[in-house]
């Protein structure tokens, strides 16, 4: 982003919104700004409508101030609750048709490089499990094996939420979801080790319980994507409208699967990333550095 | 390659030392692309397309694009050539027949992004059951996708429709995308005469900032911008923000009449306006027309042509005028649902014959005896 272009015009400092001036006075773009920051700066997400103890949103929000460079950073989504998010990010973002996320990233990150040779730009995709692991999945596994230089972050909250709590790939088994009147018949797809085996260098499951892994993980997934290759991170992000609990348990529901191990959090390093990462070993913010 | 010199479109159209090529469809559309400064192309393959997309990866290994790739299906090749020309370069692509059904969420969704794709469709018959043979019916089903559909009598229609999809298509007063369709193996597959530019020129760059919508590459503001945001609320500003775009599409393809006037010399060309019986064609059943037209004559019969070369915008006003005094229509066509006869009839106002013949598909060549027999038994009736 050429930051001279974003700062307002003297003669119309007063009249414009407050939301705005917020955002050029105290946003993130070129600051280093992250999660433990988060109440002392304007954040990028401008409220949204999504249900009260939502996973996603928390989530997101998370995500959203891990991005190492948001002011040259654009996100491709896909249908579903995240994407009634998405009008309210200040990172430029696309939302083309459900589950084609990976494909259309794989474009607009090729022309980002034709356009912008000197410059970085982060593609970052952001969608819903149903999108990432059952429509889109063909899309997504492709880009890997592409090697395509982008992040994939998965909302998983196991169920297609925003058509009214069916079942989906990432559901457990056994789960009673519309569409699923009997139950699940088959497992969780473990699409954390299908993204290890299908050429993603950097592999990370977290949840919103734990800011400070997710802020790490995004880091890593989106510098992995700059100079490695493609990065993937599934975050667990609970339900409480369609899994049907109360909305100030989301964390808890987090923290408790993955106590009793029915949501494992892994993290896969390859070879090559690691030896990247360590240039950085000591450098505070390393993601930062663009 | 960065050596070819860049020429206003006026004067690549027009004022260039043309020669002539003897080369099949497929050949025209790298002869195109390679005088078109395209950015990127993405391919996938399917008969008849593929051997026009292996040629466009020839431009791209010898330095005239700046990147391409085989994609993994149809559906997926839109959407990475829609991510690309979101982010502001050039994007080039083409399928036919079954990929163009695999892909089809993609087209409604190009036009109303308002992305300035220019895809190359060569069409083929539709499953079930399956077949690669000639057949332009996937053309029934694209009409009506916002899109901006061009159609190619042979590989000069192809050639030329290609360099000026790219001018029209970006206009900022158009800026949606334009399919150029060619009868698949007819014209694909098939030499041709074609006067060709010479290779020294190309089209200027494509200019994202010129784009009425906003190029996603947070180099521009506003910030906090999606594209494209949804209007899903059930509310009356929902439904209305919703219309309203969708009659923005549609008035973007009609401003692009005047340029298509211009660069096409008309969405349609008329051949002895005054005559009672009048054939009226698009793609290569034009060609076919053209030599019944002439037997008919030999014969003493007074017959006319039209060529449609644009069915969207649909040249409806001109269509009404062509016909006014026209006593019979006959429309031959390479699909069995005879969606130009559908059309022609759509916009004729008085009673008047309409004949929705002959009508050949799966895979059929047509005589021209066909065409023939029609004239007469009107002239005769």
């Amino acid at each position: 982003m050429v930051k001279r272009i974003f700062k307002m015009c003297p003669e119309f400092e007063d009249v414009m919104p407050e939301e705005y001036k917020q955002l050029v006075e105290d946003g993130p773009y070129g600051r280093e700004k992250g999660v433990t920051d988060l109440g002392s700066f304007k954040e990028l997400i401008e409220e949204h409508p999504l249900c009260a103890g939502c996973g996603l949103a928390l989530s997101l929000r998370l995500i959203i101030a891990s991005i190492p460079v948001p002011e040259d950073t654009i996100i491709v989504g896909s249908t579903g609750c995240s994407s009634l998010l998405f009008p309210q990010v200040a990172i430029q973002n696309i939302h083309s048709i459900f589950g084609n996320q990976n494909a259309v990233a794989t474009g607009l990150k090729r022309a980002m490089k034709l356009r912008f040779p000197d410059k970085t730009k982060d593609v970052v995709v952001i969608a819903g499990d149903g999108a990432t692991a059952d429509i889109g999945l063909g899309m997504v596994m492709q880009s890997w094996f592409r090697r395509e230089h982008i992040t994939t972050i998965m909302l998983d909250n196991e169920a297609y939420a925003n058509t009214g709590g069916q079942e989906s790939g990432m559901s457990y088994e056994k789960k009673v979801l519309n569409m699923a009147p009997t139950g699940k018949k088959f497992p969780k797809i473990c699409l954390p080790e299908v993204a290890r085996e299908a050429g993603c260098d950097y592999v990370a499951t977290v949840s919103p319980g734990k800011p400070k892994r997710v802020q790490n993980a995004v880091r890593q997934a989106v510098l992995t994507a700059r100079e490695v290759g493609p990065s993937y991170i599934q975050i667990y992000s609970p339900c409480p409208t369609n899994y049907k609990f109360k909305s100030n348990q989301t964390n808890a529901v987090a923290k408790e699967r993955e106590k009793e191990g029915t949501y494992r959090m892994v993290e896969y390093v390859s070879d090559k990333a690691r030896d990247y990462f360590k240039q950085f070993k000591g450098e505070e913010k390393h993601a930062k550095c663009n | 390659m960065s050596n070819q010199q860049v020429l206003n479109p006026d004067a690549l159209f027009c004022n260039t030392e043309k020669q002539d090529m003897f080369i099949t469809g497929s050949e025209a559309v790298k002869e195109a692309i390679k005088r078109s400064n395209v950015d990127m192309a993405i391919s996938y393959p399917i008969t008849p397309q593929s051997e026009s997309m292996h040629l466009v990866g020839d431009l791209y290994a010898q330095g005239y694009l700046k990147d391409y790739l085989r994609g993994e299906n149809e559906l997926a090749v839109m959407s990475e050539v829609a991510g690309a020309s979101m982010g502001g370069v050039r994007v080039f692509t083409a399928t036919g027949g079954p990929g163009t059904l695999r892909a089809f969420e993609m087209f409604s969704t190009w036009s109303g992004a308002r992305l300035p794709i220019v895809c190359a469709f060569m069409t083929r018959g539709l499953n079930s059951p399956l077949t690669i043979q000639p057949d332009n019916i996937e053309m029934a089903h694209i009409l009506d996708t916002g899109m901006i559909i061009l159609h190619a009598e042979n590989a000069q229609d192809l050639y030329d429709m290609l360099l000026k999809a790219f001018i029209v298509a970006e206009k900022p007063d158009v800026h949606i995308p334009v399919g150029v369709f060619a009868d698949g193996f007819f014209v694909t597959h098939t030499r041709d005469r074609v006067r060709i530019d010479p290779e020294s020129v190309k089209l200027p760059p494509y200019d994202p900032y010129s784009a009425p919508v906003p190029v996603i590459d947070m180099e521009n503001v506003p910030v906090r911008l999606m594209r494209d945001p949804f209007v899903m609320k059930s509310n009356f500003i929902s439904y209305a923000a919703h219309a309203s775009w969708q009659q923005e599409i549609m008035a973007a393809a009609m401003r692009s009449r005047k340029y298509l006037d211009k660069y096409l010399e008309g969405l349609m060309d008329i051949h002895n306006e005054k005559a009672k019986v009048m054939v009226v064609a698009s793609g290569t059943a034009v060609s076919q027309s053209r030599e019944a037209v002439e037997r008919a004559k030999n014969e003493g019969m007074d017959v006319g042509l039209i060529k449609i070369k644009c069915l969207r915008p649909f040249p409806v006003e001109k269509i009404k005028a062509a016909l006014e005094n026209v006593k019979t229509v006959i429309i031959p066509e390479f699909n069995r649902v005879g969606w130009l006869y559908r059309e022609i009839k759509s916009v004729l106002q008085k009673d008047m014959e309409v004949i929705g013949a002959p009508r050949v598909f799966g895979g059929m060549t047509m005589p021209a005896e066909l065409i023939l027999d029609e004239i007469r038994r009107c002239q005769n009736g």
